[in-house]
């Protein structure tokens, strides 16, 4: 037990030396809370549309004009021909071409129909798709008003009395997050990455060094044990973990007035756990790596999948079975679940009690096989 | 007077490859025991079997009283260790070298704050305390994890190629330090390929192919051999190994 | 030549040596695809919705019928009041209520909106079923008046969304994988202070570091290739534009990546620093500054332009104009021209480094 004592000290004399590590804990946390939840948006607007109108009359005019108007839509251009919209497109300027054929007002009036040609960009399909549900509602909505005008022009023309609906109104509340802002639902999540990173990343490079620069054997000579060893490894990284934690929370109230709904302790305590399991899968990785690249890879490769698979960005029930299992045994996705919980919905420790008790047995597991796999003797 | 390392039939394998092939041989408490060898001879292999980190592939043995397969942790204990490659943290400053590995050997604090001062004191490096280890020169770096590595007084010190790459008047300040130790009553097991070195010891072991070929006083091998200097005797036995590095 | 030839040699026998780091690099754009291709979804579904009605009557039980049926809900008739829906809502285990009023005239929808997406997207389909239910009972309309919508979906008419990320996985692996393992390998030779030795011969000096660089180029030639026949093969992605100009392309923007690297090890002191360094500086922005998942333009103004100085954003951008759309150099030769400005100001620069730490 005393040993530890000597141990720790090593530890944090070493890790303060580097003063990228001081300036990482502090100045990477507000980096990343202060540029990526903005990138983050599921929202689409500013669509930009060349709108080509061929037949030049007053109500292909006011199809445009409702374009203009629109918040989703930019208006680029009102180029005279296809090809011209086509190579803008091309070029990346616009991602919507509308085609309004010459005949569109004779049609209307005629006919009471016509109809409108639409081109979408969808590289990105989502936003192909809601751009051109925006674009079909616009139409739809001048379709409408032009049936009223034109309806109560032609007096003649019977207007059907429109048959009794029930009457039921729908009101609709949002709760946890009203504002539907998502860099609210997203800066949990990048409390997480922030602590994976450096609770992650830090200690897998750690062991490993101490292989290539040889002093790990020095430490296996002694007659130190394996679980005080790897613990005065871990403390400093808890430690860092945490301040880093406290200062991503302070960030996202000083810049977002973010501030957990439910319990700050709660919030504090289930990231103390996950720093705890994160850093010993660090430990684990570095103990099974050779060298510090192979090290280096292999946590970023792992880093990139628990990321990409805990729910952070993308559903987990929309993942198919295999993917949901894989994320059913990642730390990560328990503990963004758990801060957007407390954070946004006001969870107390009971709800999160689940989540709270997967994190627990991670660590154990994690920091228990992080000792094994240590070995003093080949 | 007794042995502190027996060792019988140690062997060490690889796959396919015998790195140790069955070698056998005790050491006397308090003598100053050289082990050689040509590289890739076996000599680290045997050497990190002995203190523990590297497990016997079959053969039994025992350091300092305890069994090199089952007690390993009680060996450590024991003995000080100094590899070839030299391997003090260089992120430390000198104190907090000697502070750390004395605390791992479990010497009380006050313990350590008082041996460091006399030991700096004897090496003339009081001025050196605060200095950032991998900003001294080699010689000294070697100097300073000799003395890290009998600090805690252990019953054997193993030395791994302690002295490969400094200059000749360095490497003879270092064997006094050795036979200081050894004076102490510290038993001394150490590897070179410096054979004016090898004349220094008090028994030789020369290893080829992983077995020991020959054991002996530097006298007595010489006698043998029918050779003028350990350099002939040594040369004579390489000469016959067949394991390309 | 001869020297150089000899030097390439060592730098390939030293990586592919370790064959676990070769193995980890190989796969990691291959994991990558595979759960971009079949993992992650950014489709809403199985939204869990739970009904209250105080006095139920036809109208309500024909709403929980459709709700019941719909494939994005998981009706949940378990959780049948307020009190039972406020405690799992809170638990983040229900999306919506859905509640009416005694008179059964008023409905309100209760939405679990801490993701704003998600919420959304449920109030909408729950207001359409409402609403749909509704008409349905009126009998249909006949609308008076019609202009109808042709809609061409160009380029990717099924939507697909690996249509969108193979591109950025492109740019996020090539990047991520050349400027670490050569700002590493660069910086562990400094360590040992092999490289001071191989940069004070001022003739050699490029020689010496273009010979490092050739083993992670015909690495990451492989990964390129791997994506490519995993994209084509796996996921149906075709290669609508010319392969060579994509080849040439990369090429270019594996060279950027690696004198990233360069860069990195110049400024580095350590290992562990120019392996956290060219991770943050790569793996956030090259996945969410560069349009790999999300597109830069609903991005606000000052992020939009942030991420110019990516090249991950320029190099994407190009992939996905020449192998999704089918263009050619007529409207890549702007983004061309500033990668391969980004590659020399980056080669510079580390030169200038390198120089100005030897004098």
């Amino acid at each position: 037990m005393k040993v530890l004592k000597f141990l720790i000290e090593k530890e944090f004399k070493q890790m303060f030396r580097n003063p990228l590590i001081a300036n990482l804990i502090v100045f990477f946390p507000t980096m990343v809370l202060l540029v990526f939840p903005w990138t983050i948006t599921f929202e689409v607007n500013n669509i930009r549309v060349d709108v080509v109108d061929h037949g030049k009359g007053s109500y292909a005019r006011r199809l445009t004009d409702k374009v203009e108007a629109s918040p989703y839509f930019i208006l680029n251009d009102t180029p005279p021909d296809y090809e011209t919209a086509m190579q803008a497109m091309e070029r990346g300027e616009i991602d919507m071409i509308v085609e309004i054929p010459h005949t569109f007002d004779r049609d209307i009036v005629k006919q009471q129909s016509s109809r409108v040609g639409l081109a979408v960009n969808s590289v990105n399909g989502s936003v192909g798709l809601l751009g051109s549900n925006y674009m079909i509602q616009i139409v739809n909505d001048l379709s409408k008003e032009l049936a009223n005008e034109l309806l109560h022009k032609t007096s003649h023309a019977k207007i059907q009395a429109l048959p009794s609906l029930p009457r039921l109104t729908i009101e609709q509340r949002y709760r946890f997050n009203p504002q539907m802002d998502y860099k609210l639902f997203m800066i949990p999540g990048f409390f997480v990455i922030i602590l994976t990173i450096l609770c992650g990343i830090l200690p897998a490079l750690n062991i490993v060094l101490e292989k290539e620069n040889g002093t790990i054997h020095q430490i296996n000579v002694t007659p130190v044990q394996k679980a005080w060893f790897i613990l005065a490894k871990l403390i400093p990284y808890w430690t860092i973990g945490l301040i880093a934690f406290i200062i991503a929370i302070s960030v996202a109230y000083l810049i977002y007035g973010l501030w957990p709904a439910g319990s700050i302790f709660t919030v504090l305590f289930s990231g103390i756990v996950f720093i705890i399991s994160v850093s010993g899968m660090g430990i684990i990785i570095s103990n099974y790596s050779e060298t510090l690249q192979q090290a280096a890879f292999l946590v970023i490769f792992f880093i990139l999948i628990i990321i990409l698979l805990s729910g952070m960005f993308t559903p987990i029930s929309s993942m198919p079975v295999w993917a949901q299992a894989i994320a059913s045994i990642n730390p990560f996705t328990y503990l963004t679940s758990t801060l957007r919980m407390v954070y946004l919905n006001g969870s107390s420790l009971a709800d999160v009690s689940t989540n709270l008790l997967m994190l627990a047995l991670f660590s154990l597991l994690l920091n228990g096989w992080a000792v094994l796999s240590y070995k003093k003797r080949g | 007077m007794g042995s502190v390392i027996e060792v019988k039939e140690l062997t060490k394998r690889f796959g396919n490859f015998t790195a140790v092939d069955r070698i056998s041989f005790d050491v006397k408490e308090g003598e100053i025991f050289g082990f050689l060898g040509a590289n890739g001879a076996g000599k680290t292999t045997a050497i990190q079997m002995l203190c523990g980190i590297s497990k016997p592939s079959g053969g039994t043995g025992r350091v300092a009283g305890y069994d090199i397969n089952k007690e390993s942790e009680r060996i450590k204990r024991n003995i000080g260790y100094m590899s070839q490659r030299f391997s003090l943290y260089e992120d430390l400053r000198v104190w907090e070298n000697i502070r750390l590995f004395g605390g791992i050997y479990g010497l009380p604090e006050k313990m350590i704050a008082e041996k460091t001062n006399e030991l700096l004191e004897r090496l003339d490096f009081e001025s050196e305390r605060n200095t950032m280890v991998k900003s001294l020169p080699l010689g000294w770096k070697q100097k300073l994890a000799f003395s890290v590595a009998i600090f805690h007084e252990p019953k054997i010190v193993f030395l791994d190629e302690p002295t490969g790459g400094v200059d000749p008047a360095m490497r003879r300040q270092f064997w006094e330090m050795i036979y200081d130790a050894a004076e102490r009553g510290i038993t001394v097991f150490v590897t070179t390929h410096y054979m004016d070195e090898a004349e220094y010891c008090d028994r030789v072991s020369i290893m080829v192919d992983g077995r020991i070929d020959a054991l002996d006083t530097p006298k007595e091998l010489r006698r043998i051999h029918n050779a003028a200097s350990m350099d002939e005797v040594f040369t004579r036995l390489a000469r016959q190994a067949k394991r390309v590095e | 030549m001869k020297q150089f030839i000899a030097f390439v040699n060592k730098e390939f026998r030293h990586i592919f040596r370790d064959r676990r780091t070769m193995l980890i690099i190989l796969g990691i754009p291959v994991v990558q695809i595979l759960l971009f291709g079949f993992a992650i979804n950014t489709e809403v579904k199985d939204l869990h919705v739970a009904l209250y009605a105080p006095s139920p009557n036809s109208f309500i039980n024909g709403v929980t019928e459709r709700l019941y049926q719909s494939e994005y809900f998981t009706y949940r008739a378990e959780l049948d009041d307020p009190i039972k829906m406020e405690e799992s809502m809170r638990k983040g285990k229900l999306d919506m209520m859905v509640l009416f009023d005694s008179k059964g005239e008023a409905v309100q929808l209760i939405i679990n909106s801490s993701d704003p997406n998600r919420g959304s997207i449920a109030a909408t389909y729950a207001t359409a079923i409402i609403a749909g239910y509704q008409q349905e009972l009126a009998g249909m309309r006949k609308m008076p008046f019609q202009i109808e919508v042709e809609n061409r979906m160009i380029y990717n008419p099924e939507m697909k969304s690996a249509y969108m990320f193979v591109p950025g996985i492109m740019g996020l692996v090539l990047m991520l994988i050349c400027t670490m393992m050569t700002s590493v390998s660069i910086v562990r030779e400094k360590e040992r202070g092999t490289m001071e030795v191989l940069l004070a011969s001022p003739l050699k000096q490029g020689t010496m570091v273009f010979a490092k660089t050739v083993p992670y180029l015909a690495i990451s030639l492989v990964n390129f290739a791997s994506i490519l026949l995993l994209s084509y093969y796996v996921l149906k992605v075709p290669i609508q534009g010319s392969l060579w100009t994509l080849t040439l392309i990369s090429i270019l923007y594996i060279f950027l990546s690696l004198a990233f690297g360069l860069l990195i090890s110049t400024l580095m002191r350590n290992q562990i620093n120019a392996v956290i360094i060219s991770a943050i500086l790569v793996m956030l922005p090259g996945l969410l500054l560069s349009g790999m998942i999300f597109p830069i333009e609903n991005m606000p103004q000052i992020l939009q332009w942030l991420s110019h100085i990516v090249p991950a954003r320029w190099y994407i951008d190009i992939v996905r104009k020449v192998m999704i759309q089918g263009l050619g150099w007529a409207v890549i030769w702007r983004e061309t021209t500033i990668l391969v400005g980004m590659s020399l100001l980056l080669v510079g620069s580390s030169i200038l480094n390198i120089k100005s730490r030897l004098e």
